[in-house]
């Protein structure tokens, strides 16, 4: 037996003995998803128990080196853990900006002392991170940013406002990008810079959406002080460190669809509007809408598994990532409009129990921000004509 | 395995494309047409492939080949995409080759696989009869004759059934139409009495014959595989089609795309390059979006085929599906961003649109395999 066969029959034998068989159910509500931080709450035992063994087993973050709290798999046994708990249905035992996004930048441009503070906080999910990019005048254009950040001895002091921060009302630290050359070019008086949230000078408001939910804010900074060292990568080069971090975002976003899990689409369809003698669902036109969806839907399935295969080859192109954004949300917004359709007038509930405090159309509408967070289609087709098709003026 | 090529699957490629891109550009395929070419392809080129080695391709080593599987298929068929080139390769060396090699004999094996091999024989697959790929509805009569089978009934898109030396036919011996059961393949000498090949010239200029059967006769020893239970040898040779046929709209894709973008930064209107237009630059990026997906989702049904044979058909049926979606997107905005030029037949786009149809209906179009999955998935 090769050693990656080795590793996959002893990683589903410790899965199977250690994933608590609630945490391989499908996940059905905010509430089961684990977000770590200060102020966390376990929703469950089962979710304690499981989210601890991994987080033993540097699990939490498998392919971050063992000294920062990972697990230090190597991409093929990364690979084989991710088939291995998607066989069985796990859930993930940590949700986290600072896994999904801050964790790369930090690896790639922070400093020692840097990496130490932070990345075995998110590892063992002590501190939550929000992201603090957009702001009220830069949105796709978001080198324009103007929260500025003002050098006094040994602190900047940052004032300006920030919208869209996710979750910032339940966040510990925020990774933001602040000017801190406002004379320079947009692009070149940008810095990348971390604090605590609970810093003097700080405040949050949640933005109440279509779907009822608040996972936004509008985030305020009242000349808070922030020491200089928390500057990551160089003083004005946070440019360089935010894109490197959007890809991380976008590849992040295009996989947030719910890939190949659960019932097929054509079957929750069939539940819910009947089926012709030949066990054809009944509404022709969706049928066929659904399958042409779940055509697309594997496709980019391969397009994500070669995307892997493809970085490890150091044959992919650092753009792709929006290519993939830019198709995974358009296609989760499909998803939701089939769904919304299969499930007729029932879905239109908005708070009856009967339909999960309206999960359904809730959800529906929560994924028409897919395609505008982090970078809209829009700006993503731009970036792919540019940097990889090399379009002239794009 | 990795979902990208290995190093020999790249040597492949690079030598499929030295030698296609050099011996059979699109201008080859257009003298052939112009000229009305009576073979409708190049015997010699067909030799250099057999030099190569890429007729032998899937034929197993023992027979004189080198045993290799659908990826390595995939590639050439991709170069020949690339530029059109009409070619036996797929009818002899990807069908009749899987056909044989996973359902003959070991006499049948023996007469025909060494010389599908050498290059010395071509062969065709004849499944269709109707409007459309229904290869349930095969209602060929095979009857039950003497120490053999009568066959009579008429066979449609035969692609290079005009020069085939040998027919794998499929035909009726039981069952009713729409049944898997009572299917049987044959393996037919098309010089026989009963039968009458009419070569059909097609759209795109490849070849293709319309046959009919009239009462004739075959040998019991010429039945590939089981009588009345050649439905799913029958299915994974199609199958193994539609993986090829999927990777040579890929290569389709790619070239006439790639055209496409060279074109948009050489063209100006209103005192600009056209590809300055964000109209047409937005079309351009999902397009290529598209290909990139498309490729993925052809080289997983590929490497599933050769891995995991008797559990290919949805990846096959997503991978057929969406390299016509995207082969038929690929050449409309292909001549649509030509503009007045697209529509030319001195420019080479056409050709491509032409191939592009033909290969979005050869062994069942994007709906036919929309429709498969779905029944697949019980809906």
């Amino acid at each position: 037996m090769s050693d990656l066969e080795t590793f996959r029959h002893e990683t589903r034998a410790w899965l199977e003995a250690n994933c608590p068989p609630e945490m391989r159910r499908p996940m059905t509500s905010e509430n089961d998803t684990y977000w770590g931080g200060r102020n966390a709450k376990f929703s469950s035992e089962p979710q304690r128990v499981w989210f601890e063994r991994m987080r033993d087993k540097g699990w939490t973050v498998p392919d971050w080196p063992k000294e920062y709290g990972g697990g230090g798999l190597a991409p093929a046994e990364h690979k084989v853990l991710r088939e291995e708990m998607a066989a069985m249905g796990a859930r993930s035992p940590l949700s986290s900006f600072g896994i999904w996004m801050l964790g790369p930048a930090l690896l790639k441009y922070g400093n020692e002392a840097q990496k130490k503070e932070h990345l075995p906080k998110i590892a063992a999910g002590l501190i939550r991170w929000c992201q603090g990019y957009s702001e009220p005048n830069a949105g796709s254009d978001l080198a324009s940013l103007q929260t500025r950040a003002e050098s006094d001895g040994d602190d900047y002091v940052i004032n300006g406002q920030k919208i869209w921060t996710s979750y910032a009302n339940y966040a510990d630290w925020i990774f933001c990008l602040v000017r801190t050359d406002p004379t320079a070019k947009k692009h070149d008086g940008i810095s990348f810079i971390l604090f605590d949230m609970a810093s003097k000078g700080v405040s949050t408001k949640p933005i109440l959406l279509i779907s009822g939910y608040s996972p936004f804010c509008e985030t305020f900074f009242d000349n808070v002080r922030v020491p200089k060292s928390h500057v990551v990568g160089t003083v004005n080069r946070g440019w360089d460190v935010a894109k490197y971090l959007l890809q991380h975002e976008r590849a992040m976003i295009s996989g947030m669809g719910e890939r190949g899990v659960g019932r097929p689409l054509g079957q929750v369809a069939a539940d819910s509007i009947g089926a012709d003698e030949q066990g054809r669902l009944e509404d022709a036109m969706l049928r066929s809408q659904i399958s042409t969806f779940e055509i697309d839907e594997a496709a980019l399935g391969a397009a994500a598994e070669r995307a892997v295969d493809l970085a490890k080859a150091g044959q992919s192109h650092p753009a792709f990532s929006s290519a993939m954004k830019y198709y995974g949300t358009e296609l989760n917004k499909r998803r939701h409009e089939i769904l919304m359709s299969a499930g007729g007038i029932e879905a239109l509930e908005w708070e009856s129990e009967r339909s999960r405090g309206g999960a359904r159309p809730r959800a529906w509408l929560r994924t028409k921000a897919n395609s505008i967070e982090g970078g809209t289609s829009e700006v993503m087709l731009g970036i792919v004509a540019k940097r990889i098709l090399d379009l002239p003026g794009a | 395995m990795a979902l990208v090529l290995t190093e020999e699957q790249s040597m492949l490629r690079d030598s499929a494309r030295g030698l296609i891109s050099d011996k059979a550009p699109v201008a080859h395929l257009r003298s052939l047409r112009d000229s009305k070419d009576a073979t409708g392809f190049s015997r010699d080129l067909w030799k250099a492939f057999a030099e190569m080695g890429f007729s032998g391709l899937l034929v197993p080593e023992n027979f004189g080949g080198s045993g290799l599987g659908c990826v390595e298929a995939g590639v050439v068929m991709e170069e020949i995409g690339r530029t059109l080139m009409p070619s036996t390769f797929l009818s002899t060396a990807v069908l009749a080759a899987s056909a044989l090699s996973r359902g003959g004999s070991e006499v049948q094996k023996s007469a025909h696989l060494p010389k599908i091999a050498d290059g010395s024989l071509l062969a065709a697959l004849a499944v269709d009869e109707g409007t459309k790929h229904r290869p349930l509805q095969t209602n060929l009569q095979a009857v039950r004759s003497g120490n053999g089978f009568k066959l009579s009934g008429a066979k449609a898109l035969v692609v290079d059934g005009h020069t085939a030396d040998l027919l794998i036919v499929a035909g009726r011996t039981g069952g009713a139409a729409g049944e898997r059961n009572g299917l049987t393949l044959f393996l037919v000498d098309p010089k026989v009495k009963g039968i009458a090949v009419e070569r059909t010239v097609m759209v795109d200029a490849h070849n293709a014959a319309r046959i009919e059967f009239a009462n004739v006769e075959v040998d019991a020893d010429h039945v590939l595989g089981e009588v009345d239970q050649g439905g799913a040898l029958l299915e994974g040779l199609l199958n193994i089609g539609r993986g090829a046929v999927a990777s040579e709209m890929v290569g389709l894709s790619e070239e006439v795309f790639g055209r496409t973008v060279t074109y948009l930064k050489e063209r100006k209107q209103f005192g600009k390059l056209i590809g300055e237009f964000q109209a047409l630059q937005h079309r351009a990026a999902q397009l290529y979006i598209d290909i990139e997906i498309t490729r993925a989702a052809v080289l997983k049904a590929l490497q599933t085929l050769d891995g995991d044979f008797e559990h290919a058909s949805a990846a096959v049926a997503v991978a057929k599906a969406r390299a016509g979606t995207t082969a038929t997107l690929a050449v409309q905005e292909g001549v649509q961003m030509h503009g007045g030029m697209g529509m030319t037949d001195q420019f080479d786009i056409g050709f491509f649109m032409k191939r592009a149809r033909v290969c979005q209906e050869l062994f069942g179009d994007s709906n036919y395999h929309a429709d498969q999955l779905a029944r697949m998935k019980s809906y």
